[in-house]
Parts: structure tokens; sequence; C-alpha cells
């Protein structure tokens, strides 16, 4: 592994992760991003072992309160908490059920009111997560917020690629496809430009936020010249509903442009990794046979690390709460 | 029993200049400016050597909100037609002008059309007889050209002035911020600030196929503010106005996802704004206006996109608009003409300035009196203000309306 992001040295005791919630990338340090990594290394371990189990969370509740459907997120961090050892209680809230906003708040003070130890959300709009973090008294994990951040799946994303190649700074990253809607690529850009890498964007420019390089990275509409030695591939689903809202055309276009077959994958660095934050549309942004390469693709890795991380954050969320000595 | 109020030891802003010395009120008007006698039995009034202003009139609030237009100054305010019912019957003017006597005059601005659908003609003759001083789109723009060509023809024909909410709807879409960086960190729905400037463009052009009078209610980027100037120089009957919000706040203030700084247009770019500020400076912007929409926290307590847009901005209107006469942008008088003067001239409305025979609305204020913004501490309905916490200068300490002190 190449060298850790440096903390800081000034005398002071330095605290690893000194934040109540996790709402975002945004706010956190590179070693603390780093920490959280070296945290998810035990729990792979674990996860790969015939019985999986610690009990470092026993007692404590955690619930899982989804405003958005959701299956392979719930499931991960359900997995997670049970692996864990916590109460695992889901409150999936069906999309049309949900009159946005004024039960929001409510809803907060009810969880906080059943209190739980941990409250894990996701949400339609951007922002929800912190509103119902402000709220209530215990840790608050964003397991997605509208277009905002996706925290926990850059971290696996991260978690993966030092896994892969050995490291992160210095690595070429395009991530492709329609960064506009996306909370993955925004949280990705987040946490990969913190730890050193160069990170391109690549998308048809209706797809592609405006001052996107005020976060660091460069941005290409062209697909080949952004996936030039590219050491990594992160692909990004596309939602259908974008072509109804005039973004591009149709999906047989979007896959000539900017899906990703092995021709275009020839652009990218020889060792090139391919990912994807699922599900994935496949024959849209990606072909299928890159998409189970194994030699190439990433995607089903980035599932399991996804359950590591979820632990790693869980379990360091409620060290102050379980009494963790130094926390 | 005739009542008269005397204001003494003050400096008086009056059209030709700060003049020492005070006001003689009677009967509800201006009797005398300046030295004068002060008759038996009047009232006196000490101003302390303080500002003695015009009452300001306060151009497009939503919402009639007397404590705190007596907090901030306000002795007039333009109404807009958007209510729960918006204002598009003879009744309706009738009941919204007397809803804030004696203390407060609003003047009603009657909805363009129907239901502020944007689609047919309200009555706006009927309702101009019944008292409306202009008509007003509503929070929205009219995106049927064919509409506003005719609108602004009939409205025109009138002597009404049409005040606007220049946004193109279509490139504005469900935007709730501006493209930028901040819009783009925080995952929100943006549009391009050019989304004024279209709007400005189209209606610059159907004011001059009609010559009809035409008011931009808020006007907030530099590309807009430059087709007004320069269709103010080819004698167009446009005017504009600007919030605070705009004048002082950048799209960077929505970090946080702070919604008391989700506004209608939204926040702009550093760049914008400073342009707002140039044109207050070169006289392009006409008025300035508080935007007065209080928004309580089940409107306000929401996702960002989720959120009304809005604030309440009465109370501190003349404090944060004293900044730009401190930074030395402007004058006091001029100031005073955007807070009141400009705005009683454009809608042909009585007041907004201190002269014998007008009627007495004015306001004394302790220009340096320093104080804190703060929203749970206001007059307002709702203390939904983007500039909570902010520490700012320049008290209202008495409000006059009709020779009667309602502050």
């Amino acid at each position: 592994m190449s060298n850790p992001p440096p903390r800081p040295t000034d005398g002071r005791e330095v605290h690893p992760f000194p934040h109540r919630h996790l709402t975002g990338i945004a706010g956190l340090q590179p070693h603390e991003i780093a920490f959280l990594l070296d945290e998810a290394e035990q729990w792979v371990q674990l996860n790969r072992a015939t019985a999986k189990h610690d009990d470092r969370l026993a007692g404590l509740t955690l619930i899982n309160a989804f405003f958005e459907n959701s299956t392979r997120t719930l499931l991960s961090f359900e997995i997670a908490g049970k692996r864990l050892g916590a109460d695992v209680v889901n409150m999936a809230v069906a999309q049309s059920s949900v009159k946005k906003g004024e039960t929001l708040i409510d809803t907060a003070a009810t969880l906080n009111a059943m209190r739980a130890d941990m409250i894990v959300i996701r949400h339609e709009s951007s922002g929800a997560v912190q509103l119902i973090a402000d709220k209530v008294d215990c840790p608050v994990l964003n397991a997605g917020d509208g277009r905002h951040e996706h925290p926990t799946q850059a971290l696996l994303d991260a978690l993966t690629i030092r896994r892969r190649k050995g490291r992160i700074e210095g690595l070429v990253v395009a991530i492709c496809g329609d960064v506009l809607h996306s909370r993955v690529a925004r949280s990705n850009i987040l946490s990969l430009t913190a730890l050193g890498a160069e990170v391109r964007v690549v998308g048809p420019p209706t797809l592609l936020p405006p001052a996107i390089e005020r976060m660091g990275v460069t941005r290409f509409t062209d697909f080949d010249a952004g996936l030039e030695n590219a050491d990594v591939v992160m692909m990004l689903r596309l939602q259908r509903e974008r072509m109804a809202g005039g973004f591009v055309p149709s999906l047989r276009e979007y896959h000539a442009l900017y899906g990703l077959t092995y021709e275009r994958l020839a652009k990218a660095a020889p060792d090139a990794l391919v990912m994807h934050p699922g599900p994935m549309n496949r024959g849209v942004e990606i072909a299928s046979d890159v998409a189970d390469d194994l030699d190439r693709s990433a995607i089903t890795e980035q599932v399991e690390m996804g359950v590591a991380v979820r632990m790693a954050c869980l379990d360091v969320l409620t060290r102050t709460r379980r009494g963790v000595t130094g926390w | 029993m005739v009542s008269q109020r005397a204001i003494l030891n003050g400096r008086v802003v009056t059209p030709e200049g700060l003049i020492d010395g005070g006001v003689l009120l009677r009967d509800g008007h201006i009797d005398a400016v300046g030295v004068f006698e002060i008759p038996n039995g009047a009232e006196r009034i000490d101003a302390r050597g303080r500002l003695i202003a015009p009452g300001l009139i306060d151009v497009g609030v939503f919402t009639i909100d007397r404590p705190a237009f007596a907090a901030g100054g306000i002795t007039r305010a333009v109404l807009m037609p958007d209510g729960a019912q918006p204002i598009e019957t003879v009744a309706l003017v009738q009941h919204a002008a007397a809803a804030g006597k004696p203390k407060v005059w609003v003047h009603p601005l009657a909805a363009a059309t129907r239901g502020l659908r944007g689609e047919e003609l309200a009555e706006v003759g009927l309702m101009q007889a019944a008292g409306a001083c202009g008509v007003a789109t509503g929070r929205g723009w009219i995106g049927n050209s064919g509409v506003m060509h005719r609108l602004l023809a009939y409205a025109g024909a009138l002597g009404l002035r049409t005040v606007v909410h220049a946004e193109d709807a279509g490139l504005a879409g469900a935007a709730v911020m501006t493209d930028g960086e901040t819009a783009t960190r925080l995952g929100l729905v943006a549009a391009p600030a050019e989304a004024e400037a279209l709007a400005v463009a189209r209606d610059l052009l159907l004011v001059e196929a009609t010559g009809a009078p035409l008011h931009f209610r808020q006007v907030t980027t530099a590309r807009a503010l430059d087709l007004i100037r320069a269709a103010k120089r080819r004698g167009l009957p446009v005017s504009c106005g600007v919030t605070p919000a705009h004048l002082f706040l950048a799209d960077s203030a929505v970090t946080g996802f702070r919604t008391f700084a989700h506004l209608s247009p939204p926040l702009r770019s550093e760049d914008d704004r400073r342009a707002c500020i140039a044109a207050i400076a070169d006289g392009t912007i006409d008025l300035i206006c508080s935007g007065h929409d209080p928004q309580g926290p089940e409107a306000k307590r929401l996702p960002f996109a989720d959120a009304e847009p809005g604030m309440a901005g009465a109370e501190a209107l003349l404090a944060l608009s004293l900044t730009l006469v401190r930074d030395g942008v402007i004058g006091v008088e001029r100031l005073f003409e955007l807070l009141a003067g400009v705005p009683a001239r454009l809608f042909g409305l009585p007041g907004g300035k201190i002269k014998v025979g007008e009627e007495a609305d004015l306001l004394i204020v302790d220009q340096d009196a320093p104080w804190l913004i703060e929203s749970d501490n206001m007059a307002a309905a709702a203390g939904n203000t983007p500039f909570d916490g902010l520490p700012v200068q320049g008290r209202v300490t008495r409000t006059i309306k009709g020779g009667v002190p309602i502050l």
C-alpha cells in the first residue's frame, strides 16, 4: 500500500474521526477517509469467513429509514448491522405514500423518540438527511440524498480501488455518464480528489453539471478522450426518465456515444479497472461482456466492499455511545 | 380638533437635499419643513439630531404585515396579487386596500390574468377603478408572448404600469438555484442566470411595440441590467427594482441547504451581485424593495427544493440599504429616492417625499445605531431572513403615517 494521507502534525492529539454524523464526504479530511477504509479491511476478512458475526453493536437499535426505493443499499446496511449484532429495523416508505417535507421533521422526531442508536437515511431530496441529522440525538448516516451525496458508495469505491490497485494517489479515474443527476459522482469526486487521484468527468454536455471543474476535476464531452490512459473507468447509471427530460435523444444513441464497450475500453490504460455502482442498464451505459469480465470489472467486488465499509461506519459512529475508550 | 405634531432637532431628507431642523405636521399633512414657529398645543417629538426621512414605499410585498412594516419605517406597501386567492376581482382589491388602514396603506396590484395563470386578461380596468395602482403577473412569468403583448397594450392604454417577474419559465424549469459551484456541490436543480435576461429581452421588445410602462419587480443579473440600461437610453418606459438580498448575498449563501436563502429569483453569482451594486450607483435600478414574504417553519423547515421561496425583508430593508450610503455607492438623498420617491412616482401614489402639502408619512432613523438581525426576534409574521445573525447599522426609531406615530 502506498503512503497514507498525512495527518496534521502540529503536536495536538488528532482524533481519528471527530464527526457525529456521516452526511457526506464533504467536510472529511483525507486522513479521516483513509481511517474509515482501514477500519473496513477487518470486516472484509470477517465477511469472507464462514461465521460472519461480531457482537459489538449488541443491544443497539439501527433504523434504516428509506424514503426512496432501494433494494441493494438497504440490504447492504441491513446485513452490515446484523453482522455487528445490532437490532435492525427497516422502515421502507413507499415513495408514493410519503408526502414530502412536512412529514420529514415529524418522522425524525418519531424515530428519535423511539431511541434509535443510529439512523440510516435515504431520501429523494438533496439536503434532507442533513435536515434530519440536525433534529435527532443519535448518529445519522446518509445512504443517499437526492443528487447531493452518497458517502458510503464513495468509500466502498475507494476501498475497491485501493485493494485492486494498491493505491489511489496518482491514479487517473474517469467518472462517466450522468454526472448531473448523480450523488455517487459527487461523493466520489470529493473522496478521490481528497485522496490524490486525478479525476475526470465524462459525459454528454447535458448531463455534466455547470462549474463542475470547481470541484477539482477535468471535464470531457468526448468519451474516447476522457478514457485515454484512465486507470479506473467508473460508469454511472442512466435513468430512463432522462430521455423524457430531453437530456439525451435515445438509449440507442447514448450507447453509441457513451456506452462502455471493449473497443472503448481499449483507449484506457491496459489494466484499467471497470466499476459501476449498480444497478446496471446492460447495453446502455455498459456492454454486458465488459461488465461480466472478471479480470477487468470490479462490479461484484464493489458490492462486497459495500457491506464492509458500512460495518466500519456503523462501528465508528457508535463508538462514543458505546463508551469505547478514547471516543 | 386639529392634531399637530412638531418633529424637531433633526436633519430632514427633502427633494432639495438635507435640511437641518424639523417637520411640522397638521391634519395628516406636512405643514412646514426646516425651521418654523411651533404652534401652541402641538405635540413635540425630539429627533435628537437623527435623520427625518419620508416613509418607505415598498413595492411588491406578498403579505400585509403591519408590525413588520411599522418596524421597518414602511408607510405604504404595494401588494402583489398572489394571495391564497389571487387579487382578480373588484371586491378583493377593495378588501386588500382597506386591510392595512389606518396604520399602513396598502396599494394592491391587480392580477394581470385570471387566476394568475397567464392565459386570459383579468378585469384590470374595473380593478383600477376600485383602487389598484398597477397590474402584476405575480410570482410567475407569462410564457405566452401573445398574452403578454395584449396585456401590455391593454394595461398601457389604461395608464397602468405592469409589474413582471422576469424569469424564462422554460429555461428555469424546476430550478431552485442559479447554475454554479454551490448548486453543483449541493446537488440542487439549477438554471442558467440567462433565464432572467431572456425574459427581460422579450418584455423590452413588447414594451417597445406597445409603448406601455413596465416594471421588473426584481432584476438580479448583469446581462439583464445591461439590457435595461440600453432600453432606458432609448427612452423606453421601463423601471426595475432589487432587494437587499441580491445586493448583499451571492448564491454561496445557500451552502448548508439554508432554506432562508431560497429566493425567487434565486441568489446569483458574486459577479452578478456586484453588477447590481453598480446598477444602483449608475441609476439603472430605480428602486429597492423588501420582497416581504414571511414564511413559517412549515414552509421553510423542509428539504431545500421543497421549501417555499421568499424572505421576510421589511424590518431590515432600511438598515441593509443604508450600507450603500456608508459604502459610498450613493448619497442618503438618493437612497430615499430609491426607497420612497421613485416608488411613489412610478405608481402614482401620494407621499414619498417631505414637502409642504404632502401626506405626513415619515420616519426617524438613527443611522448609526447597531443591531443584530435575528430570525427569532423579529416583528414580522415569520423570521425567515437570509441575514439572520448579521450585525447592521441604522434603526428606525419612529414611523409616522398620516401624521400619527405607528412606531
